[in-house]
């Protein structure tokens, strides 16, 4: 059974449960984005080799851990700008760390557990001092940047010396299957499980769905609206720790536009920047449909500025056409 | 009835897809009248007032003005011809003045680049002082709900219309409010404007209009002379069946108890209420009365904890409680309705199921937190047939049901922690009369088992009809209390309106 939040699956009274499976958005996209696969193994011969295949999941696997942070923020009314520049601050100082002699995955918690502090510190100005997520993020957006550059000088450091045994979680593979998918898809298992069932997370829907009747419904919604930001941030964190063991190297710049393209994935998988709705699969397929359009896009050799310009309208469109369905089910 | 009228429909459909909302209605409407408009929620009143509007366009049928068809293609056309709307859901810029929310329409086309300040005040006031006192120069935002309406008021007046919509115009307002109210319509009718009134309270309907007109089920079945009937005809024609009692029977003397559920001594919170004592005995239900703004719903969410804290103490059943906020509350037993259901009563887009379960999600999840579909389910349907809820499927958003389904939903949510008192705020404000009636004899039916009920209500007859004993709250302190036979409109009203001297009342 779906969970009773999906927002697509809400439609007329009579709808039976293949008629909801139909209406989900999640159906909606895997159809587009089959259909794009078959168009282009056809164009491409190429596309659907399995060097291929991993290239492009391995390019949304750790992009997509972030996902998952900003598609629950998200949920529950917020919204965080800063995720790249925190994904590289956590590079920088896990590299930094390093460096100068701690060991690698001490580094590494220390580095999530810095951007874990930053995101609390967003969390109190949102809920203690009352600023909006959109302000406070885009300040920490420029001042995580900032950092960044200030420690490293503004030139990415190379760390040739990690250890083979941490290189191992961004590098590796299990049988046929690299490290980094793995640590993906038990990060996209485990939250979409427990988005859909957890009361945790359904405190979340309920504070982002309307925070005054989850309020007059006795859940502290600010404490929600404190974890939500700060969970998103620590998820910047591990994504940053693992780019590093993946590149071997902390990349000060690394992440620009990042959070466009996480916040475009959350709401083409039907998150809504009005709170209460969007679930991990819905933001998933987003991601996927993004990386498979740039995918095929390079493949056909179309122009990287081409490239922003088509997923702009993908966005726009996804978003348009979700408002339309949205306004025939509130006339009904 | 040989007078033109200035609008008459004909006929009219409308559908949505395979739902009809109305079903070829008649509708006659006369200069100078005041027109009431009575049918259950979703009998096709808002449908037919849409197109009227111009908001929507019928699928079929006529609509005359004058004695000329026409078409009213938009909002803008209506008010060329002389239509004003005043909206249930008030629209106001919160963030500008109430002189220039009054104007904007008027501002919208004025030719002048240059906003005259003083003048739009000066006119705003000369408006207001029809109605009632507010300053126009401050932010609409910042007044009660109640001035907010009347504000949308003073904004249809503006427009110079000859026919005027009022969709529950006093469903936030108190009965002084909704007096001066019926006097500037009566006003506007005997300059020949008609008024069309659409309400839920009788008891208006009656007091105040020339005719009213019945719709069922989005189709047209009467229009009355309101001198020649009685409301229970208006009610029959609504319901299309007879309800015997509005209200369900009171308490027996017998059966409320000796023993004190809750009480509450001295609470106080400096700014919006002092010293409020009072006990709540087994088996009654307890009214609140007192004008809009009095401080009723502010005491109620001090004793739940909703704003923070509260001096004074508040005890259930002999034990003093020591709350922190408001999930304290809940736990404890004491839950509250909120008087604005689509605001923060319900999730409008959240599951029936889900919405069932909002105040307490640990009941229906395990140990790990983890949440059972199925008793959550369980709960939804166990507690839907004890209120019988019309749904279609659980798994629905509250949008999609009725007012009064919807104002179960937030009544399951409450009765889903097993609470020992609940405090409802304006429990049936802009219920049918059906649902209502239901809600009456389901609150009946919890004070008889035992839990607590407090009922907070601007609507005399549902305190009256309703409770066992009413307190009334003037000026943020109790004004008075009134029982048995003493339950009379005069005696609340007196209570609510005169400050009396403290002490005074016991």
């Amino acid at each position: 059974m779906e969970s009773s939040m999906n927002v697509a699956a809400t439609g007329s009274p009579r709808s039976g449960g293949l008629g909801r499976l139909l209406r989900m958005r999640e159906t909606g996209l895997i159809a587009i984005i089959l259909v794009l696969i078959i168009a282009m193994s056809f164009a491409s011969p190429y596309f659907l080799t399995w060097v291929n295949i991993r290239a492009m999941v391995m390019a949304f696997a750790v992009e997509g851990i972030v996902v998952v942070g900003m598609t629950i923020l998200l949920i529950s009314g917020g919204i965080d700008l800063s995720v790249g520049s925190v994904t590289a601050l956590a590079m920088v100082i896990a590299g930094l760390l390093f460096l100068a002699g701690v060991n690698p995955w001490l580094a590494s918690g220390i580095a999530i557990a810095a951007c874990t502090g930053i995101g609390a510190i967003m969390g109190v100005f949102v809920t203690k001092v009352g600023l909006h997520h959109f302000i406070v993020s885009l300040a920490v957006m420029v001042i995580a940047r900032g950092l960044c550059l200030l420690g490293t000088g503004g030139r990415p450091i190379g760390l040739y010396t990690l250890p083979d045994s941490f290189k191992f979680i961004g590098q590796g593979s299990i049988g046929p299957i690299p490290v980094v998918i793995l640590i993906f898809v038990v990060v996209v298992v485990i939250f979409d499980f427990l988005l859909r069932r957890s009361t945790a997370f359904r405190r979340v829907f309920y504070t982002g769905s309307n925070e005054k009747a989850a309020a007059y419904s006795g859940i502290r919604t600010k404490k929600v609206i404190f974890l939500t930001t700060t969970l998103c941030a620590t998820l910047s964190g591990v994504a940053g720790v693992i780019y590093m063991a993946r590149f071997g190297s902390a990349q000060p710049t690394f992440g620009m536009g990042m959070e466009l393209n996480v916040i475009a994935a959350a709401v083409i998988g039907g998150a809504s920047l009005k709170g209460g709705s969007g679930t991990i699969l819905g933001a998933i397929l987003g991601t996927i449909l993004l990386s498979v359009v740039s995918s095929s896009l390079a493949l056909l050799d179309v122009s990287v500025y081409w490239q922003d310009i088509i997923r702009g309208s993908i966005l726009l469109t996804a978003v348009t056409v979700d408002h339309y369905l949205n306004k025939k089910r509130g006339r009904g | 009835m040989t007078q033109q009228p200035i609008l008459e429909v004909r006929g009219v459909t409308k559908s949505f897809g395979s739902i009809h909302a109305l079903r070829g209605v008649d509708f006659r409407l006369l200069p100078g009248e005041i027109h009431a408009l009575a049918g259950e929620n979703g009998a096709g009143k808002s449908t037919l007032m849409n197109i009227i509007d111009g908001i929507l366009q019928p699928t079929g049928g006529e609509i005359l003005w004058q004695g000329r068809p026409v078409r009213i293609a938009s909002p803008t056309a209506a008010q060329a011809l002389g239509i004003g709307f005043v909206h249930q859901e008030i629209a106001l810029c919160p963030d500008v003045s109430v002189a220039e929310n009054i104007f904007m329409a008027a501002t919208n086309i004025s030719r002048s680049p240059l906003m005259d300040y003083r003048a739009l005040e000066r006119r705003a006031a000369e408006i207001l002082s029809q109605i009632c006192a507010i300053d126009p120069r401050r932010l609409a935002g910042d007044l009660p709900i109640a001035e907010q309406q009347l504000v949308e008021i003073a904004k249809a007046l503006t427009l110079d219309c000859k026919v005027l919509i009022l969709d529950e115009p006093t469903a936030a307002l108190s009965q002084r409010e909704a007096e001066a109210l019926f006097r500037i319509m009566r006003r506007l009718a005997d300059r020949g404007i008609a008024i069309i009134y659409i309400s839920h309270r009788m008891a208006e309907i009656f007091d105040n209009c020339d005719r009213v007109t019945v719709f069922r089920d989005g189709q047209y079945i009467t229009t009355m002379n309101i001198p020649e009937i009685t409301p229970d005809d208006v009610v029959k024609a609504m319901v299309g069946r007879v309800i015997d009692d509005l209200y369900p029977p009171k308490a027996s003397p017998g059966s409320i108890g000796r023993d004190t559920v809750l009480e509450v001594r001295n609470l106080t919170d400096r700014r919006r209420f002092h010293d409020v004592s009072f006990r709540l005995r087994k088996g009654e239900i307890l009214g609140i009365g007192g004008l809009i703004g009095a401080g009723r719903s502010e005491i109620v969410r001090g004793i739940c904890r909703l704003e923070g804290a509260v001096e004074g103490e508040v005890s259930l059943n002999g034990h003093p409680l020591a709350l922190r906020d408001y999930s304290d509350s809940i736990r404890a037993g004491l839950v509250y309705l909120s008087e604005d259901r689509k605001g923060d009563g319900v999730f409008l887009d959240m599951a029936i199921a889900a919405n069932v379960s909002a105040l307490d999600i640990d009941r229906v999840a395990n140990a790990a937190g983890i949440i059972s579909d199925a008793d959550e389910r369980a709960q939804a349907e166990a507690l839907g047939r004890k209120l019988n809820l019309k749904y279609g499927c659980l798994s629905d958003p509250v949008a999609s049901l009725s007012g009064g389904n919807q104002q179960k939903v937030a009544i399951a949510k409450m009765l889903a922690v097993g609470p020992k008192v609940i405090f409802l705020d304006e429990p049936t404000r802009g219920v049918d009369v059906g649902a209502k009636a239901e809600i009456h004899r389901i609150l009946r039916d919890l004070a008889g088992k035992g839990t607590g009920i407090v009922v907070i209500s601007s609507e005399m007859p549902e305190l009256i009809g309703l409770c066992d004993r009413v307190i009334v709250v003037c000026e943020g302190r109790i004004s008075g209390e009134v029982e048995g036979p003493e339950m009379t409109e005069e005696n609340i009203m007196q209570l609510a309106s005169a400050a009396l001297p403290r002490g005074q009342v016991a």
